[in-house]
Protein backbone atom coordinates (compact mmCIF):
# COMPACT_ATOMS: atom_id res chain seq x y z
CA UNK A 1 0.00 0.00 0.00
CA UNK A 2 1.40 3.42 -0.98
CA UNK A 3 1.93 6.04 1.71
CA UNK A 4 -0.68 8.44 0.29
CA UNK A 5 -3.17 5.56 0.08
CA UNK A 6 -2.59 4.70 3.75
CA UNK A 7 -3.00 8.36 4.75
CA UNK A 8 -6.19 8.57 2.70
CA UNK A 9 -7.71 5.33 4.05
CA UNK A 10 -6.83 6.20 7.62
CA UNK A 11 -8.16 9.76 7.21
CA UNK A 12 -11.38 8.48 5.64
CA UNK A 13 -11.79 5.94 8.45
CA UNK A 14 -11.42 8.64 11.11
CA UNK A 15 -13.66 11.07 9.21
CA UNK A 16 -16.35 8.43 8.72
CA UNK A 17 -16.25 7.56 12.40
CA UNK A 18 -16.90 11.18 13.38
CA UNK A 19 -19.27 12.07 10.55
CA UNK A 20 -21.53 9.17 11.57
CA UNK A 21 -21.15 10.10 15.23
CA UNK A 22 -24.31 8.57 16.62
CA UNK A 23 -23.87 5.20 14.92
CA UNK A 24 -20.20 5.10 15.92
CA UNK A 25 -21.26 5.88 19.48
CA UNK A 26 -23.83 3.06 19.30
CA UNK A 27 -21.25 0.62 17.90
CA UNK A 28 -18.71 1.57 20.60
CA UNK A 29 -21.37 1.30 23.32
CA UNK A 30 -22.49 -2.16 22.22
CA UNK A 31 -18.92 -3.39 21.78
CA UNK A 32 -17.98 -2.13 25.26
CA UNK A 33 -21.04 -3.87 26.72
CA UNK A 34 -20.16 -7.15 24.94
CA UNK A 35 -16.53 -6.95 26.00
CA UNK A 36 -17.42 -6.26 29.63
CA UNK A 37 -19.93 -9.14 29.69
CA UNK A 38 -17.35 -11.49 28.14
CA UNK A 39 -14.59 -10.11 30.35
CA UNK A 40 -16.62 -10.47 33.53
CA UNK A 41 -17.52 -14.04 32.69
CA UNK A 42 -13.94 -14.90 31.79
CA UNK A 43 -12.57 -13.34 34.99
CA UNK A 44 -15.12 -15.19 37.12
CA UNK A 45 -14.16 -18.41 35.34
CA UNK A 46 -10.45 -17.62 35.79
CA UNK A 47 -10.92 -16.97 39.50
CA UNK A 48 -12.89 -20.21 39.82
CA UNK A 49 -10.01 -22.06 38.13
CA UNK A 50 -7.48 -20.44 40.47
CA UNK A 51 -9.65 -21.34 43.45
CA UNK A 52 -9.96 -24.89 42.18
CA UNK A 53 -6.21 -25.16 41.55
CA UNK A 54 -5.58 -23.95 45.08
CA UNK A 55 -7.96 -26.54 46.49
CA UNK A 56 -6.28 -29.17 44.32
CA UNK A 57 -2.87 -28.14 45.58
CA UNK A 58 -4.08 -28.72 49.13
CA UNK A 59 -5.25 -32.22 48.26
CA UNK A 60 -2.98 -34.76 49.94
CA UNK A 61 -2.26 -38.47 50.02
CA UNK A 62 -1.25 -39.75 53.45
CA UNK A 63 1.52 -42.38 53.57
CA UNK A 64 1.78 -43.94 57.05
CA UNK A 65 5.23 -45.13 58.13
CA UNK A 66 5.54 -48.56 59.69
CA UNK A 67 5.86 -48.19 63.47
CA UNK A 68 8.90 -50.50 63.46
CA UNK A 69 10.95 -48.04 61.39
CA UNK A 70 13.61 -46.05 63.19
CA UNK A 71 14.41 -42.40 62.49
CA UNK A 72 16.83 -43.14 59.62
CA UNK A 73 14.42 -45.57 57.96
CA UNK A 74 11.58 -43.02 58.29
CA UNK A 75 13.73 -40.37 56.59
CA UNK A 76 14.56 -42.89 53.83
CA UNK A 77 10.81 -43.44 53.28
CA UNK A 78 10.45 -39.67 52.75
CA UNK A 79 13.29 -39.58 50.21
CA UNK A 80 11.85 -42.57 48.34
CA UNK A 81 8.41 -40.93 48.15
CA UNK A 82 9.90 -37.67 46.87
CA UNK A 83 11.47 -39.53 43.96
CA UNK A 84 8.10 -40.73 42.61
CA UNK A 85 7.32 -39.09 39.28
CA UNK A 86 3.98 -37.44 40.14
CA UNK A 87 5.05 -36.23 43.60
CA UNK A 88 5.33 -32.46 43.91
CA UNK A 89 6.04 -32.28 47.63
CA UNK A 90 6.24 -34.55 50.61
CA UNK A 91 5.90 -33.24 54.19
CA UNK A 92 6.73 -35.27 57.27
CA UNK A 93 4.17 -35.25 60.08
CA UNK A 94 5.29 -36.86 63.32
CA UNK A 95 2.80 -38.83 65.39
CA UNK A 96 3.08 -36.06 68.06
CA UNK A 97 2.14 -33.39 65.53
CA UNK A 98 -0.64 -35.61 64.23
CA UNK A 99 -2.13 -36.13 67.69
CA UNK A 100 -1.90 -32.40 68.37
CA UNK A 101 -3.75 -31.65 65.19
CA UNK A 102 -6.32 -34.35 66.00
CA UNK A 103 -6.92 -32.88 69.46
CA UNK A 104 -7.24 -29.39 68.01
CA UNK A 105 -9.85 -30.68 65.62
CA UNK A 106 -11.91 -32.11 68.48
CA UNK A 107 -11.21 -29.32 70.94
CA UNK A 108 -13.80 -29.27 73.71
CA UNK A 109 -14.51 -32.99 73.42
CA UNK A 110 -13.04 -34.61 76.49
CA UNK A 111 -13.04 -38.04 74.86
CA UNK A 112 -10.40 -36.99 72.30
CA UNK A 113 -8.06 -35.06 74.57
CA UNK A 114 -4.76 -36.10 76.20
CA UNK A 115 -4.29 -39.08 73.91
CA UNK A 116 -1.07 -41.09 73.74
CA UNK A 117 0.83 -40.29 70.52
CA UNK A 118 1.85 -43.94 70.26
CA UNK A 119 -1.63 -44.83 69.06
CA UNK A 120 -0.84 -43.02 65.80
CA UNK A 121 1.89 -43.57 63.18
CA UNK A 122 4.34 -41.09 61.71
CA UNK A 123 3.12 -40.10 58.25
CA UNK A 124 3.99 -38.19 55.13
CA UNK A 125 1.53 -35.80 53.50
CA UNK A 126 2.16 -36.28 49.78
CA UNK A 127 1.15 -33.58 47.27
CA UNK A 128 0.91 -34.53 43.61
CA UNK A 129 1.24 -32.67 40.29
CA UNK A 130 -1.61 -34.42 38.49
CA UNK A 131 -4.73 -35.36 40.39
CA UNK A 132 -5.73 -37.73 37.58
CA UNK A 133 -2.89 -40.03 38.64
CA UNK A 134 -3.37 -39.68 42.42
CA UNK A 135 -4.68 -43.27 42.76
CA UNK A 136 -1.78 -44.74 40.78
CA UNK A 137 0.76 -42.71 42.74
CA UNK A 138 -0.72 -43.93 46.02
CA UNK A 139 -0.60 -47.52 44.80
CA UNK A 140 2.99 -47.06 43.65
CA UNK A 141 4.02 -45.71 47.09
CA UNK A 142 2.25 -48.55 48.84
CA UNK A 143 3.76 -51.26 46.62
CA UNK A 144 7.26 -49.95 46.06
CA UNK A 145 8.34 -47.83 49.01
CA UNK A 146 9.75 -49.93 51.78
CA UNK A 147 8.57 -48.91 55.27
CA UNK A 148 5.14 -47.67 54.20
CA UNK A 149 2.49 -49.48 56.23
CA UNK A 150 -0.59 -47.94 54.69
CA UNK A 151 -1.63 -45.28 52.21
CA UNK A 152 -4.80 -43.23 52.43
CA UNK A 153 -6.09 -41.62 49.29
CA UNK A 154 -9.53 -40.22 48.73
CA UNK A 155 -10.05 -40.89 45.03
CA UNK A 156 -13.63 -39.60 45.10
CA UNK A 157 -12.47 -36.14 46.10
CA UNK A 158 -9.72 -36.21 43.44
CA UNK A 159 -12.27 -37.37 40.86
CA UNK A 160 -14.63 -34.60 41.96
CA UNK A 161 -11.96 -31.97 41.46
CA UNK A 162 -11.11 -33.34 38.02
CA UNK A 163 -14.74 -33.47 36.91
CA UNK A 164 -15.39 -29.95 38.22
CA UNK A 165 -12.32 -28.60 36.43
CA UNK A 166 -13.23 -30.30 33.14
CA UNK A 167 -16.85 -29.18 33.24
CA UNK A 168 -15.86 -25.64 34.20
CA UNK A 169 -13.37 -25.58 31.29
CA UNK A 170 -15.87 -26.78 28.70
CA UNK A 171 -18.67 -24.49 29.93
CA UNK A 172 -16.26 -21.58 30.01
CA UNK A 173 -15.01 -22.10 26.44
CA UNK A 174 -18.55 -22.71 25.13
CA UNK A 175 -20.03 -19.61 26.77
CA UNK A 176 -17.16 -17.35 25.70
CA UNK A 177 -17.45 -18.61 22.11
CA UNK A 178 -21.21 -18.01 22.10
CA UNK A 179 -20.77 -14.53 23.58
CA UNK A 180 -18.08 -13.70 21.02
CA UNK A 181 -20.29 -14.81 18.11
CA UNK A 182 -23.29 -12.93 19.50
CA UNK A 183 -21.10 -9.84 19.88
CA UNK A 184 -19.86 -10.04 16.28
CA UNK A 185 -23.46 -10.46 15.10
CA UNK A 186 -24.66 -7.44 17.09
CA UNK A 187 -21.71 -5.27 16.02
CA UNK A 188 -22.08 -6.40 12.42
CA UNK A 189 -25.72 -5.34 12.46
CA UNK A 190 -24.91 -2.02 14.09
CA UNK A 191 -22.19 -1.30 11.51
CA UNK A 192 -24.55 -2.53 8.78
CA UNK A 193 -26.89 0.31 9.77
CA UNK A 194 -24.05 2.82 9.44
CA UNK A 195 -23.06 1.25 6.13
CA UNK A 196 -26.63 1.31 4.88
CA UNK A 197 -26.45 5.05 5.36
CA UNK A 198 -23.44 5.06 3.03
CA UNK A 199 -24.59 2.65 0.35
CA UNK A 200 -24.78 5.54 -2.15
CA UNK A 201 -21.17 6.40 -1.45
CA UNK A 202 -20.18 2.78 -2.03
CA UNK A 203 -22.28 2.63 -5.22
CA UNK A 204 -20.55 5.79 -6.53
CA UNK A 205 -17.14 4.33 -5.75
CA UNK A 206 -18.07 1.14 -7.59
CA UNK A 207 -19.42 3.17 -10.49
CA UNK A 208 -16.19 5.11 -11.01
CA UNK A 209 -14.17 1.90 -10.95
CA UNK A 210 -12.97 1.50 -7.37
CA UNK A 211 -11.89 -2.02 -6.49
CA UNK A 212 -13.53 -3.84 -3.58
CA UNK A 213 -10.22 -3.65 -1.72
CA UNK A 214 -10.14 0.14 -2.03
CA UNK A 215 -13.71 0.40 -0.73
CA UNK A 216 -13.03 -1.92 2.18
CA UNK A 217 -9.94 -0.24 3.62
CA UNK A 218 -11.60 2.84 5.18
CA UNK A 219 -14.18 0.50 6.76
CA UNK A 220 -11.38 -1.71 8.09
CA UNK A 221 -9.71 1.31 9.73
CA UNK A 222 -13.03 2.54 11.05
CA UNK A 223 -13.81 -0.89 12.52
CA UNK A 224 -10.28 -1.08 13.90
CA UNK A 225 -10.63 2.25 15.67
CA UNK A 226 -14.12 1.51 16.96
CA UNK A 227 -12.80 -1.83 18.26
CA UNK A 228 -9.71 -0.31 19.86
CA UNK A 229 -11.63 2.55 21.46
CA UNK A 230 -14.18 0.04 22.78
CA UNK A 231 -11.36 -2.14 24.12
CA UNK A 232 -9.79 0.79 26.01
CA UNK A 233 -13.14 1.89 27.49
CA UNK A 234 -14.22 -1.69 28.18
CA UNK A 235 -10.92 -2.46 29.91
CA UNK A 236 -11.32 0.62 32.14
CA UNK A 237 -14.89 -0.38 33.09
CA UNK A 238 -13.79 -3.97 33.67
CA UNK A 239 -11.00 -2.88 36.00
CA UNK A 240 -13.33 -0.67 38.03
CA UNK A 241 -16.00 -3.38 38.18
CA UNK A 242 -13.49 -6.06 39.18
CA UNK A 243 -11.92 -3.92 41.91
CA UNK A 244 -15.28 -2.96 43.40
CA UNK A 245 -16.59 -6.56 43.39
CA UNK A 246 -13.29 -7.86 44.81
CA UNK A 247 -13.41 -5.23 47.56
CA UNK A 248 -16.98 -6.17 48.54
CA UNK A 249 -16.06 -9.87 48.61
CA UNK A 250 -13.03 -9.21 50.78
CA UNK A 251 -15.16 -7.22 53.19
CA UNK A 252 -17.76 -9.98 53.47
CA UNK A 253 -17.29 -12.21 56.54
CA UNK A 254 -18.58 -15.32 54.84
CA UNK A 255 -16.57 -15.02 51.65
CA UNK A 256 -13.19 -14.15 53.10
CA UNK A 257 -11.95 -17.68 52.41
CA UNK A 258 -12.25 -17.04 48.65
CA UNK A 259 -9.02 -16.13 46.94
CA UNK A 260 -9.61 -13.23 44.54
CA UNK A 261 -6.82 -12.75 42.02
CA UNK A 262 -5.32 -9.27 42.28
CA UNK A 263 -6.15 -7.40 39.05
CA UNK A 264 -2.71 -5.77 38.93
CA UNK A 265 -1.18 -9.22 38.44
CA UNK A 266 -3.32 -10.00 35.38
CA UNK A 267 -3.98 -6.59 33.77
CA UNK A 268 -1.53 -7.11 30.91
CA UNK A 269 -3.03 -10.32 29.47
CA UNK A 270 -6.54 -8.94 30.14
CA UNK A 271 -5.65 -5.73 28.25
CA UNK A 272 -4.17 -7.73 25.36
CA UNK A 273 -7.28 -9.95 25.17
CA UNK A 274 -9.59 -6.91 25.29
CA UNK A 275 -7.60 -5.23 22.50
CA UNK A 276 -7.58 -8.38 20.35
CA UNK A 277 -11.29 -9.10 20.93
CA UNK A 278 -12.25 -5.44 20.34
CA UNK A 279 -10.31 -5.26 17.08
CA UNK A 280 -11.63 -8.65 15.96
CA UNK A 281 -15.21 -7.58 16.68
CA UNK A 282 -14.75 -4.13 15.09
CA UNK A 283 -12.95 -5.21 11.91
CA UNK A 284 -14.94 -8.47 11.57
CA UNK A 285 -18.20 -6.58 12.05
CA UNK A 286 -17.21 -3.94 9.47
CA UNK A 287 -16.18 -6.46 6.83
CA UNK A 288 -19.31 -8.56 7.35
CA UNK A 289 -21.49 -5.46 7.15
CA UNK A 290 -20.17 -4.06 3.85
CA UNK A 291 -19.99 -7.40 2.07
CA UNK A 292 -23.46 -7.21 0.57
CA UNK A 293 -23.01 -3.63 -0.64
CA UNK A 294 -19.97 -4.57 -2.69
CA UNK A 295 -21.93 -6.69 -5.14
CA UNK A 296 -22.94 -3.83 -7.47
CA UNK B 1 -16.01 1.26 -29.30
CA UNK B 2 -19.26 -0.32 -28.14
CA UNK B 3 -20.61 -3.39 -29.90
CA UNK B 4 -23.71 -5.44 -29.09
CA UNK B 5 -24.42 -8.54 -31.13
CA UNK B 6 -27.78 -10.36 -30.85
CA UNK B 7 -28.03 -9.41 -27.18
CA UNK B 8 -30.91 -10.80 -25.16
CA UNK B 9 -31.68 -10.16 -21.54
CA UNK B 10 -34.33 -11.90 -19.54
CA UNK B 11 -34.61 -11.09 -15.83
CA UNK B 12 -35.30 -13.72 -13.17
CA UNK B 13 -38.89 -12.46 -13.00
CA UNK B 14 -39.29 -13.67 -16.59
CA UNK B 15 -39.39 -10.16 -18.13
CA UNK B 16 -37.65 -10.11 -21.51
CA UNK B 17 -35.99 -6.65 -21.46
CA UNK B 18 -33.95 -7.08 -24.64
CA UNK B 19 -34.89 -9.43 -27.45
CA UNK B 20 -31.87 -9.84 -29.68
CA UNK B 21 -30.47 -6.39 -30.41
CA UNK B 22 -27.30 -5.56 -32.33
CA UNK B 23 -25.64 -2.16 -32.56
CA UNK B 24 -22.25 -0.59 -33.00
CA UNK B 25 -21.08 2.78 -31.68
CA UNK B 26 -17.72 4.00 -32.96
CA UNK B 27 -15.14 5.89 -30.89
CA UNK B 28 -15.92 9.61 -30.75
CA UNK B 29 -19.58 9.24 -31.77
CA UNK B 30 -22.49 11.11 -30.14
CA UNK B 31 -25.55 8.87 -29.92
CA UNK B 32 -29.01 9.38 -28.46
CA UNK B 33 -30.63 6.22 -27.15
CA UNK B 34 -34.34 6.89 -27.01
CA UNK B 35 -37.51 4.99 -26.30
CA UNK B 36 -40.50 4.83 -23.96
CA UNK B 37 -40.35 3.44 -20.43
CA UNK B 38 -39.74 -0.31 -20.42
CA UNK B 39 -38.16 -0.26 -23.88
CA UNK B 40 -34.84 -1.60 -22.55
CA UNK B 41 -32.73 1.60 -22.26
CA UNK B 42 -31.79 1.08 -18.60
CA UNK B 43 -31.02 -2.57 -19.26
CA UNK B 44 -28.52 -1.52 -21.95
CA UNK B 45 -26.80 0.85 -19.50
CA UNK B 46 -26.57 -1.89 -16.87
CA UNK B 47 -25.12 -4.26 -19.44
CA UNK B 48 -22.57 -1.72 -20.66
CA UNK B 49 -21.35 -1.00 -17.10
CA UNK B 50 -21.06 -4.67 -16.16
CA UNK B 51 -23.81 -4.45 -13.55
CA UNK B 52 -25.64 -7.36 -15.17
CA UNK B 53 -24.71 -9.95 -17.81
CA UNK B 54 -26.68 -10.77 -20.96
CA UNK B 55 -28.76 -13.93 -21.21
CA UNK B 56 -27.48 -14.39 -24.78
CA UNK B 57 -25.32 -12.56 -27.30
CA UNK B 58 -21.98 -10.74 -27.24
CA UNK B 59 -21.07 -7.33 -25.81
CA UNK B 60 -17.76 -5.50 -26.17
CA UNK B 61 -17.03 -2.11 -24.58
CA UNK B 62 -13.73 -0.23 -24.95
CA UNK B 63 -11.85 -3.47 -25.56
CA UNK B 64 -13.53 -5.48 -22.77
CA UNK B 65 -15.66 -8.47 -23.68
CA UNK B 66 -18.54 -8.37 -21.21
CA UNK B 67 -20.04 -11.75 -22.02
CA UNK B 68 -17.85 -13.52 -19.50
CA UNK B 69 -15.82 -10.74 -17.91
CA UNK B 70 -13.93 -11.63 -14.72
CA UNK B 71 -15.08 -9.76 -11.62
CA UNK B 72 -11.64 -8.20 -11.12
CA UNK B 73 -11.83 -6.69 -14.64
CA UNK B 74 -15.06 -4.80 -13.94
CA UNK B 75 -13.39 -1.87 -12.09
CA UNK B 76 -11.05 -1.47 -15.09
CA UNK B 77 -14.02 -1.45 -17.48
CA UNK B 78 -15.78 1.18 -15.35
CA UNK B 79 -12.70 3.40 -15.34
CA UNK B 80 -13.03 3.61 -19.13
CA UNK B 81 -16.65 4.81 -18.80
CA UNK B 82 -18.02 7.92 -17.12
CA UNK B 83 -21.63 7.68 -15.98
CA UNK B 84 -24.07 10.54 -15.44
CA UNK B 85 -27.43 9.98 -13.74
CA UNK B 86 -30.69 11.89 -13.75
CA UNK B 87 -30.53 12.37 -9.95
CA UNK B 88 -26.85 13.45 -10.03
CA UNK B 89 -25.84 11.05 -7.21
CA UNK B 90 -23.44 13.44 -5.53
CA UNK B 91 -22.25 12.86 -1.97
CA UNK B 92 -24.08 15.48 0.06
CA UNK B 93 -21.47 15.62 2.82
CA UNK B 94 -18.65 16.41 0.42
CA UNK B 95 -17.90 19.69 -1.36
CA UNK B 96 -17.73 19.94 -5.16
CA UNK B 97 -13.95 19.54 -4.97
CA UNK B 98 -14.22 16.56 -2.59
CA UNK B 99 -16.80 14.83 -4.79
CA UNK B 100 -14.31 14.96 -7.64
CA UNK B 101 -11.22 14.07 -5.60
CA UNK B 102 -13.19 11.14 -4.13
CA UNK B 103 -13.76 9.78 -7.66
CA UNK B 104 -10.07 10.20 -8.52
CA UNK B 105 -8.94 8.64 -5.24
CA UNK B 106 -11.17 5.66 -5.94
CA UNK B 107 -9.05 4.79 -8.96
CA UNK B 108 -5.75 5.31 -7.14
CA UNK B 109 -4.79 8.83 -8.33
CA UNK B 110 -2.09 10.58 -6.30
CA UNK B 111 -2.73 13.91 -4.49
CA UNK B 112 -0.55 15.67 -7.07
CA UNK B 113 -2.60 14.29 -10.01
CA UNK B 114 -5.80 15.30 -8.23
CA UNK B 115 -4.63 18.88 -7.65
CA UNK B 116 -3.69 19.21 -11.29
CA UNK B 117 -6.78 17.61 -12.86
CA UNK B 118 -9.70 19.02 -10.84
CA UNK B 119 -9.24 22.75 -11.71
CA UNK B 120 -9.00 21.83 -15.41
CA UNK B 121 -12.24 19.80 -15.38
CA UNK B 122 -14.10 22.35 -13.24
CA UNK B 123 -13.17 25.04 -15.72
CA UNK B 124 -14.37 22.85 -18.57
CA UNK B 125 -17.83 22.54 -16.99
CA UNK B 126 -17.86 26.19 -15.84
CA UNK B 127 -17.75 25.59 -12.09
CA UNK B 128 -14.33 26.91 -11.17
CA UNK B 129 -15.96 29.35 -8.72
CA UNK B 130 -17.92 26.67 -6.85
CA UNK B 131 -15.20 24.33 -5.63
CA UNK B 132 -15.94 24.72 -1.91
CA UNK B 133 -19.73 24.56 -2.16
CA UNK B 134 -21.76 21.59 -0.99
CA UNK B 135 -24.29 20.05 -3.43
CA UNK B 136 -27.26 21.53 -1.56
CA UNK B 137 -25.73 25.01 -1.93
CA UNK B 138 -25.81 24.98 -5.75
CA UNK B 139 -28.61 24.76 -8.34
CA UNK B 140 -29.82 21.57 -10.05
CA UNK B 141 -28.06 22.52 -13.28
CA UNK B 142 -24.84 23.11 -11.39
CA UNK B 143 -25.21 19.80 -9.58
CA UNK B 144 -25.53 18.07 -12.93
CA UNK B 145 -22.38 19.88 -14.10
CA UNK B 146 -20.57 18.50 -11.04
CA UNK B 147 -21.84 15.04 -12.00
CA UNK B 148 -20.54 15.58 -15.54
CA UNK B 149 -17.20 16.76 -14.12
CA UNK B 150 -17.06 13.62 -11.99
CA UNK B 151 -17.81 11.45 -15.04
CA UNK B 152 -14.98 13.22 -16.90
CA UNK B 153 -12.48 13.39 -14.08
CA UNK B 154 -10.77 10.07 -14.77
CA UNK B 155 -10.56 10.84 -18.48
CA UNK B 156 -12.83 8.02 -19.73
CA UNK B 157 -13.09 7.22 -23.41
CA UNK B 158 -16.90 6.91 -23.18
CA UNK B 159 -19.56 8.76 -21.23
CA UNK B 160 -23.00 7.28 -20.69
CA UNK B 161 -25.60 9.78 -19.56
CA UNK B 162 -28.83 8.30 -18.22
CA UNK B 163 -31.60 10.93 -18.54
CA UNK B 164 -29.12 13.70 -17.67
CA UNK B 165 -31.72 16.45 -18.07
CA UNK B 166 -34.64 14.65 -16.45
CA UNK B 167 -34.58 16.90 -13.34
CA UNK B 168 -33.85 20.19 -15.11
CA UNK B 169 -35.88 22.94 -16.76
CA UNK B 170 -35.66 23.34 -20.58
CA UNK B 171 -33.05 26.14 -20.48
CA UNK B 172 -30.74 24.19 -18.12
CA UNK B 173 -31.35 21.02 -20.13
CA UNK B 174 -30.14 22.72 -23.28
CA UNK B 175 -27.03 24.02 -21.47
CA UNK B 176 -26.21 20.54 -20.22
CA UNK B 177 -26.72 18.99 -23.64
CA UNK B 178 -24.44 21.62 -25.24
CA UNK B 179 -21.82 20.86 -22.61
CA UNK B 180 -22.04 17.15 -23.45
CA UNK B 181 -21.72 18.02 -27.12
CA UNK B 182 -18.58 20.07 -26.38
CA UNK B 183 -17.07 17.20 -24.40
CA UNK B 184 -17.84 14.90 -27.33
CA UNK B 185 -16.04 17.29 -29.66
CA UNK B 186 -12.94 16.81 -27.48
CA UNK B 187 -13.00 13.14 -28.48
CA UNK B 188 -15.10 11.36 -25.83
CA UNK B 189 -17.74 8.90 -27.09
CA UNK B 190 -21.13 10.06 -25.79
CA UNK B 191 -24.20 7.87 -25.29
CA UNK B 192 -27.17 9.89 -24.02
CA UNK B 193 -30.25 8.01 -22.90
CA UNK B 194 -33.32 10.21 -22.91
CA UNK B 195 -36.97 10.39 -23.76
CA UNK B 196 -37.05 14.16 -24.31
CA UNK B 197 -38.14 14.43 -27.94
CA UNK B 198 -37.71 18.20 -28.27
CA UNK B 199 -34.19 18.15 -26.93
CA UNK B 200 -33.13 15.28 -29.19
CA UNK B 201 -34.55 17.04 -32.22
CA UNK B 202 -32.49 20.18 -31.56
CA UNK B 203 -29.29 18.21 -32.15
CA UNK B 204 -28.62 16.54 -35.45
CA UNK B 205 -27.08 13.40 -34.02
CA UNK B 206 -27.45 9.69 -34.47
CA UNK B 207 -30.61 8.44 -32.75
CA UNK B 208 -31.17 4.78 -31.83
CA UNK B 209 -34.80 4.08 -30.97
CA UNK B 210 -35.77 1.18 -28.75
CA UNK B 211 -39.21 -0.28 -28.21
CA UNK B 212 -40.15 -3.40 -26.25
CA UNK B 213 -36.60 -4.68 -26.25
CA UNK B 214 -35.99 -4.20 -29.97
CA UNK B 215 -34.26 -1.51 -32.05
CA UNK B 216 -36.95 0.13 -34.14
CA UNK B 217 -34.89 2.95 -35.62
CA UNK B 218 -31.25 3.92 -36.09
CA UNK B 219 -29.96 6.84 -38.14
CA UNK B 220 -28.10 10.15 -38.24
CA UNK B 221 -30.19 13.23 -37.61
CA UNK B 222 -33.43 11.31 -38.04
CA UNK B 223 -34.96 12.87 -34.95
CA UNK B 224 -37.16 11.18 -32.41
CA UNK B 225 -40.86 10.64 -33.00
CA UNK B 226 -42.11 9.51 -29.63
CA UNK B 227 -45.52 7.97 -29.53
Amino acid sequence: MRKHDFTYFFGEGVRNMFSHGFMSFAAVGITVACLVVMGTFSLVAYNAQVQLRQLESEYEILAFVDENCDEAQTAAVGRAIEQRENVKDCVFISKEAAIESFEEKYEGDELFQNLDPEILRDRYAVFVYDLNDAGETAQDIKDNVEGVAKVRVDEDIAGGFIALRNVAGVVCVALITILLLVSIFIISNTIKLTTFDRRDEIAIMKMVGATNGFIRWPFVYEGFMIGLLSAVLGFGFQWLLYESVAKSLMMSDRLQLLTIVDFTTIWQPVAAIFAAAGILIGVGGSLTAIRKFLHV
Amino acid sequence: MIRLSNVEKEYESGTAALRGISLRIEDGEFVFLVGPSGSGKSTIIKLLTGEITPTAGQIAVNGFSLTNIAERQIPLLRRSIGIIFQDFRLIEKKTVYENLSFAMRAVGASPREIKKRIPYVLELVGLEEKTDRYPNEISGGEQQRVAIARALINNPSTIIADEPTGNLDPARSLEIMRLLERINQLGTTMVVVTHEKDLVNQFKKRVITLDQGLITGDGDGVGYNAR
